[in-house]
């Protein structure tokens, strides 16, 4: 085995009473691509955080090239050559490229002199590793592949050697992604060692040497990636078995409950994001629309649930019309039987600040069920919310938390549960699983099924193609506003890949 | 001719009553670009023209009480610093309590040392910044047009005038051609990057804070040491909150600070011009309304005329590590 880049050793992190690391051990060999994975909070960030100097371990020991190191801050882990792209980018988004990648490491107390320098040293690297960003370009206008560049090309221009990537594809598209992959694999090339850390099994599979698991705080295995199946790295990290396929029957798809004809929406900019749009979901049918992010899919979303008004276009609900371009809002379109669980839950679905049983009952405090005269009956949604609890197994079990101490997953399960349990006859949902654990995906999906098998029409927007093509029985491909291709649940990623590029359009595209 | 001489005494007047305003809008761009509102401007200016006042009447040095006007000053900036960067309090409250103890610190230390009802002695000759006369000023006063100009717009002021306006230039090129600059840019946009850069955030701010500190102290000693001679109880009168509004309508930007301030100092110029004067059409108007026209053209401007003001995007944001 080649000599180890880095060495933790017995590595012990609490956060007040959170254990977050305990007793890590952990080497990663010099020139290889080493992943870290595990569900959200199983101390995967934080232990790297631990290593770039953000934070300080409370025991334990750290080795950088064999040597103990002492990290004290993140100046020390650049002297010691670890660079770190963070999952939310440390980007200045009105600086240049130039301006973000000297911050810190300005050669001169004149500005003139170490942009110029900079200069010189980026044609470098971006003949070296093919990081091509154009220098003066603003970072806010770059798309966020780019930004992602510009980050590895800040901790490279700081003379890393050892490059941890932090979630680094969570907010690319695939065609993307790919060329992170590219770009890492030439990085190994060049004798650099890459720390891989995400919660994709696939991404583990497709680049790493060597993946470490990790569970609640504790590093529970080390596997050779080419000796490891995704189904035993999967349980490692749950800690039971997963299914990451769902079972699902055939559909029995009814009548159209849903259906949507020549619909147009504008973003607030005025662009037109969906052109002249018509599908229809029937009863007991999941139907999936993939594409790249940007393509038109949330300004549908936000049109058919009332958030957004439509330019022009109907839609019809259970055979009735709702006016989309102008009087209709999401209160009206709940009580005739549509729900809606957005893709920022976040910002749409939730309001963090207020407690778990306030959440649960959102947009539907209205109801007969939730008052008592005038007032809200605290009791009721109190009882309410903790039956949506246990149903769906929402952790921890206390309705009295705030939103916010729940985790992604468990957030998720609270809109969902909120938008379920008033039996819509339309669910559409945006982003089921975006940052939802392995175990939270698995039931989400199960949640999603059944409704189906109940009759409902379900109507599912991911941009997580395994998402699309295991939940939909039938897949609409967005790309530039409009609806390119449909396919069956028995296509291959790579022909959705293609449609979603617009490849076929591409004349009328470009 | 006469409205010549006129319209020139106005734009004088106009620069002496835009420099307090200059000097404390460079000061709350320092600050509000690394990210600490300081609605304590005010304050910081009170404080800096009491103990400028103080310190030159005592000492009988006017370079001692500008010493003194920018070490309280300072001092009080660091307070701000210690409230709002280590140990992350609102900036609001903090700004506004030190409002406060300008405003009452400045009364009873006044009445307990100098016993003159809050105010300090007035400043003798020496005491005070005096006007620099620019050589061949009083010459060329007869020469049309441009004689008026350099003996009256150009000469004559004291040398914190020119101070104050040079600082223009001067911020412009530490904000966007140094390093310090750009670091200071960057922890008002997005403290994560400078901490992960392996810059101290708390240390940047702080440094920011002390620009802040200074220039509002060269801006108390102006009001109390140039255009008073003597500090009076609540001498800014809102001069602090005119230079936030000034600096929201220059987008933070130094040389829209400016023209801000020197649109505002005009105003006010013409406010005092034009009291007790009958304007043609409408009439004779009243006193008070004209005080007040500054402060209804600003709220008017703020309003409607600068379109939409993007402030430093982690301004008012105590830094916390996330996790």
């Amino acid at each position: 085995m080649a000599q180890a880049a880095i060495e933790l050793i017995g590595i012990n992190k609490s956060f007040g009473a959170v254990r977050a690391n305990r007793d890590i051990n952990l080497e990663i060999a010099r020139g290889t691509i080493h992943g870290i994975v595990g569900e959200n909070g199983a101390g995967k960030s934080t232990l790297m955080s631990i290593l770039y100097g953000f934070y300080q371990a409370d025991s334990g020991e750290i080795r950088v090239g064999g040597q103990p190191a002492s990290i004290k801050t993140p100046n020390d882990a650049i002297a010691l050559g670890i660079g770190m792209v963070h999952q939310h980018f440390m980007l200045v988004d009105n600086f240049s490229v130039l301006e973000n990648i000297i911050l810190g490491a300005e050669s001169d107390a004149l500005l003139k002199r170490s942009i110029a320098k900079a200069r010189s040293e980026l044609e470098r690297l971006e003949r070296e590793y093919g990081l091509e960003v154009d220098p003066d370009a603003i970072v806010e206008e770059l798309p966020v592949g780019l930004q992602q560049r510009v980050e590895i090309l800040k901790a490279l221009y700081r003379g890393a050697e050892i490059l941890i990537l932090d979630e680094p594809t969570g907010v690319l598209t695939p065609a993307e992604a790919d060329h992170l992959f590219r770009i890492l694999k030439q990085l190994k090339e060049q004798g650099k060692t890459v720390v891989l850390i995400t919660h994709k099994l696939r991404e583990i599979m497709a680049i790493t040497d060597t993946v470490s698991v990790m569970r609640q705080g504790t590093m529970v295995a080390t596997r050779e990636t080419r000796k490891t199946t995704v189904e035993e790295l999967a349980e490692l990290m749950v800690g039971r078995r997963v299914l990451l396929r769902v079972e699902k029957g055939e559909a029995a798809a009814g009548g159209v409950k849903l259906a949507v004809k020549n619909l147009t929406v504008k973003d607030t900019r005025g662009v037109t994001m969906v052109d002249d749009i018509s599908f229809d979901i029937r009863a007991g049918e999941i139907v999936g629309i993939a594409g790249v992010a940007g393509n038109g899919q949330s300004e549908l979303l936000e049109a058919i649930s009332g958030i957004r008004r439509a330019v022009s276009g109907s839609v019809m609900l259970d055979g009735k019309p709702i006016d989309l371009t102008g009087a209709a809002d999401p209160g009206e379109l709940r009580d005739r039987g549509l729900a809606h669980v957005p893709e920022d839950r976040h910002h749409v679905g939730l309001v963090l600040a207020f407690e778990e049983n306030e959440n649960s009952i959102l947009g539907y405090h209205d109801d007969p069920r939730y008052l008592k005269g005038p007032f809200l009956n605290i009791d009721a949604i109190r009882d309410d919310a903790k039956d949506k609890i246990a149903k769906y197994d929402i952790r921890p079990a206390d309705c009295r938390l705030k939103t916010a101490n729940f985790s992604g997953g468990n957030q998720q399960k609270i809109v969902l549960a909120r938008e379920m349990e008033q039996d819509p006859g339309v669910l559409i949902v945006g982003q089921p699983t975006r940052g939802v654990d392995v175990g939270a995906i698995e039931f989400i999906h199960k949640r999603l099924i059944a409704m189906r098998d109940q009759g409902k029409a379900v109507l599912v927007v991911s941009v997580e193609l395994d998402e699309i093509r295991s939940l939909s029985d039938r897949i609409l491909v967005m790309f530039a506003g409009r609806i390119v291709g449909e396919r069956g649940p028995e296509t291959t990623e790579g022909e959705l890949g293609l449609l979603m590029a617009g490849v076929e359009h591409q004349g009328a595209a470009l | 001719m006469g409205v010549f001489i006129a319209i020139v005494q106005i734009l004088d007047s106009t620069i002496r009553l835009s420099v307090p305003l200059l000097l404390a809008c460079l000061a709350g761009l320092y600050s509000e670009r690394a990210g600490i509102f300081d609605i304590g401007l005010e304050g910081k200016m009170l404080v800096g023209a009491f103990a400028g006042a103080a310190a030159a009447s005592v000492f009988h040095s006017a370079l001692l009480g500008l010493g003194m006007a920018i070490l309280i000053s300072v001092a009080f900036a660091m307070i701000h610093g210690f409230a709002s960067i280590t140990h992350r309090g609102n900036q609001i409250v903090s700004g506004v309590a030190i409002n406060f103890i300008a405003a009452g610190s400045t009364i009873i230390l006044g009445q307990a040392w100098f016993q003159q009802g809050g105010r300090t002695p007035a400043l003798q000759p020496g005491e005070r910044f005096d006007a620099i006369v620019w050589p061949g000023a009083e010459a060329v006063r007869d020469v049309p047009i441009l004689g008026p100009i350099y003996s009256e717009l150009i000469s004559g002021h004291s040398i914190l005038v020119y101070l104050a306006f040079l600082m223009v230039p001067f911020t412009w090129w530490v904000l966007f051609r140094t390093r310090f600059g750009l670091r200071l840019r960057a922890v008002g946009e997005n403290p994560a990057a400078v901490d992960t850069a392996g810059i101290s955030v708390a240390w940047l701010r702080y440094r920011a804070l002390i620009c802040t500190g200074v220039l509002t102290g060269v801006a108390g000693a102006y009001l109390s040491m140039v255009q008073n001679g003597g500090f009076v109880k609540d001498m800014t009168a809102g001069k602090g909150y005119i230079a936030l509004a000034a600096l929201i309508f220059a987008k933070w930007k130094p040389v829209n600070a400016m023209f801000a301030c020197l649109l505002f100092g005009f105003l006010d110029a013409l406010s005092i011009r034009l009291q007790g004067s009958p304007l043609p059409i409408i009439g004779k108007v009243p006193v008070q309304f004209m005080q007040a026209l500054p402060y209804i053209l600003t709220v008017i401007l703020l309003a409607g005329f600068i379109g939409k003001a993007i402030p430093p995007r982690a301004g008012g944001v105590p830094y916390v590590k996330e996790r």
